[in-house]
């Protein structure tokens, strides 16, 4: 018997490199990303003193910005783009310290280093005044909801008709490739739109999650991510037989987007040979587009970067988890010239 | 006329089909025997454009005149017999009162209107196989492939899958079937005996039995154990060109003896 299971396991590949990845993939993972202590701030400081005290801040708040004739409107504005987590503004008493709590574990981190200042420094958070867990956690909820959605039920549903002989049974149709996975994905897109707007109105309404944004931004950003999942779903099923295969697979896709997308952990309190993997994530960049979008109310131009990065994902997995669907429906090369029709048209009756 | 013409299909270094020529007249129904890997599938997917030839050609109608029920369920287990019926019919352009008339017809004869309501899933094996067939056909194809459509199906639901398949060949289509079951096989107007990807005898029953040389005996005891197999409470031992010994019990071979016959011989001349 125990033969026999060891035979089994080392000719099913995937649970073999399953148990061989996993084990170091959490290693990894817990060992280097699983970290909520944030130990460098990106900092501005703007206004008259800017220079002054930007030499006297401590290591903790690592100056990118320094402007003088900088304003508050200013330091709000670096802040709303993500570029810092602390502004300072000066020429005031006291200072006024602007904290990005967008950023909750960066804002945590800067709140407990400003309160030991005392009362040189007037602390303000933005976007996230009471640094509320849920209202970080949910934009990126509502990411991994389409996530789940998209690769997989996406893949289950593919692989199902796979599985069940229907697909060869489509191939062989007057149906074109194209129209088979625009029907099998259309649903799973309009379920996982539903979706998305239940729980982001749940999250406002429940939770007090604020959307500050424009929401055609936001639709925009999570149909284009959207289109990566499902590409991505379609390439699972391209690489699986059964269901189970399928789930195992999609989980491998999963669980590095759930901890290392900057859901959970911060991306910048990650050591530097992780947080890499985490900027080759789409999640990623849906979390910066709808925490922007939601918490710090970021216009569209602010947030071309991840837009773009998702946008290129898109286009890239979907086209070719598509092209890899569709050569498993017409794998006969139905052009190929060994195929041809008959000269005489044949005619029957009533079959 | 619908066929294949020196096919030759390789999966790796196998050899699923050798130069194999089948056709598949309108208004009859050839059948495709054969035992586990012997190509029957391969044939059958071949003349759908689901595997591509390496070599030969296939003569099929267009998709829209094409009907396949393959090996597999052929139906949609979360939908009911009638919405898997109006999918295909929809992919066929079927619609209106022809595809409700149509859909009638088809339930009626193939004793599932009762069931129309009732989810694929759970339909019986024939009942599910018989809606296959259904969805085979709906559309009036040309050509009808159907991969097994009888096994592990109930002798009565057998019955009526014959029946169906007899009333589309005799409405004109051009019928292939592939068949593990040789007592349907001996029905078909055509029969094509595979064994490795070759054809081994081809012609109609009559034509396959009278070719059929060398004699078959019947005896408790064979004296070649390699050239007899069981019948029954029996053994059938094959005797090629020879004459069998006195005193054995020489019998008319039926389809079932001359494939394993046939085959006995392909493999002796394999191993020599």
């Amino acid at each position: 018997m125990i033969v026999k299971e060891f035979r089994e396991l080392v000719r099913d590949r995937r649970t073999l490199g399953m148990l061989v990845v996993m084990p170091l993939l959490l290693l990894v993972i817990f060992g280097y990303a699983a970290n909520f202590y944030v130990s460098s701030l990106k900092t501005a400081v703007v206004g008259p003193q800017a220079s002054q005290v930007a030499k006297m801040l401590p290591s903790l708040f690592d100056v990118t910005v320094t402007e003088p004739s900088g304003t508050q409107a200013d330091a709000e504005t670096l802040l709303q783009d993500n570029k810092v987590d602390v502004a300072f503004v000066t020429g005031q008493t006291p200072a006024l310290a602007l904290v990005n709590g967008s950023n909750l574990f960066a804002a945590q981190s800067a709140v407990a280093a400003l309160n030991k200042v005392g009362n040189k420094v007037k602390t303000q958070v933005l976007y996230n005044p009471g640094l509320k867990t849920s209202w970080v956690m949910i934009p990126a909820i509502i990411g991994l909801i389409l996530t789940f959605i998209g690769t997989i039920i996406t893949s289950l549903g593919m692989v199902r008709e796979r599985e069940a002989g229907t697909l060869e049974q489509l191939a062989v149709m007057p149906i074109k490739p194209s129209q088979v996975i625009l029907g099998k994905i259309a649903p799973y897109f309009l379920v996982a739109s539903v979706d998305m707007i239940i729980v982001t109105v749940l999250a406002i309404v429940l939770f007090g999650v604020p959307f500050n944004g424009n929401p055609f931004a936001f639709a925009l950003g999570a149909g284009i991510f959207l289109f990566v999942v499902l590409g991505l779903g379609v390439f699972i099923s391209t690489i699986s037989q059964t269901a189970g295969q399928a789930i195992q697979t999609a989980f491998f896709f999963l669980l590095p987007q759930i901890l290392l997308s900057g859901m959970i952990f911060p991306l910048e309190a990650m050591a530097a040979g992780v947080r890499w993997i985490g900027y080759l994530l789409p999640l990623t960049y849906f979390i910066m587009i709808s925490r922007g979008i939601m918490l710090r109310g970021e216009p569209i131009a602010a947030l071309w970067l991840p837009f773009l990065v998702l946008t290129v994902m898109a286009v890239v997995i979907f086209t070719g988890a598509t092209l890899r669907f569709r050569r498993d429906l017409a794998p006969g090369r139905p052009a190929s010239p060994a195929r041809k029709q008959p000269a005489a048209a044949e005619t029957v009756g009533t079959a | 006329m619908f066929g294949v013409r020196s096919a030759t299909v390789r999966f790796g270094h196998t050899l699923a089909l050798d130069d194999v020529t089948v056709e598949v007249p309108g208004g009859s129904v050839v059948a495709v025997v054969g035992g586990d890997g012997a190509g029957k599938s391969t044939l059958l997917r071949a003349l759908v454009g689901e595997v591509p030839l390496d070599g030969g050609t296939v003569e099929a109608p267009p998709k829209q005149r094409l009907g396949y029920l393959p090996a597999s369920a052929g139906s949609w287990a979360a939908l009911t017999v009638r919405q898997n019926i109006d999918f295909v019919a929809g992919i066929y352009g079927l619609a209106g009162e022809e595809l409700t008339a149509r859909r009638a017809e088809l339930l009626d004869r193939a004793s599932l209107t009762p069931a129309a309501g009732r989810l694929a899933a759970r339909l019986s094996g024939g009942m599910r196989r018989k809606l296959g067939f259904i969805m085979a056909i709906v559309h009036r194809p040309a050509l009808l492939i159907l991969d097994e459509p009888s096994t592990g199906v109930d002798p009565v639901s057998r019955i009526d899958l014959w029946r169906l398949v007899s009333e589309a060949a005799a409405s004109g289509a051009a019928v292939l079937m592939s068949t593990t079951y040789l007592d349907e096989a001996e029905r078909a107007a055509q029969l094509v005996v595979l064994d490795s990807g070759r054809i081994l005898v081809h012609g109609s029953y009559d034509q396959v039995r009278a070719g059929f040389a060398g004699v078959v005996t019947q005896t408790d005891e064979p004296v070649r154990a390699e050239w007899a197999w069981r019948r029954g409470r029996a053994q059938h031992e094959y005797w090629p060109g020879a004459d069998p010994p006195p005193g054995t019990t020489v019998v008319a071979p039926d389809l079932e003896d001359i494939v394993i016959a046939l085959s006995l011989v392909r493999r002796n001349e394999v191993l020599s």
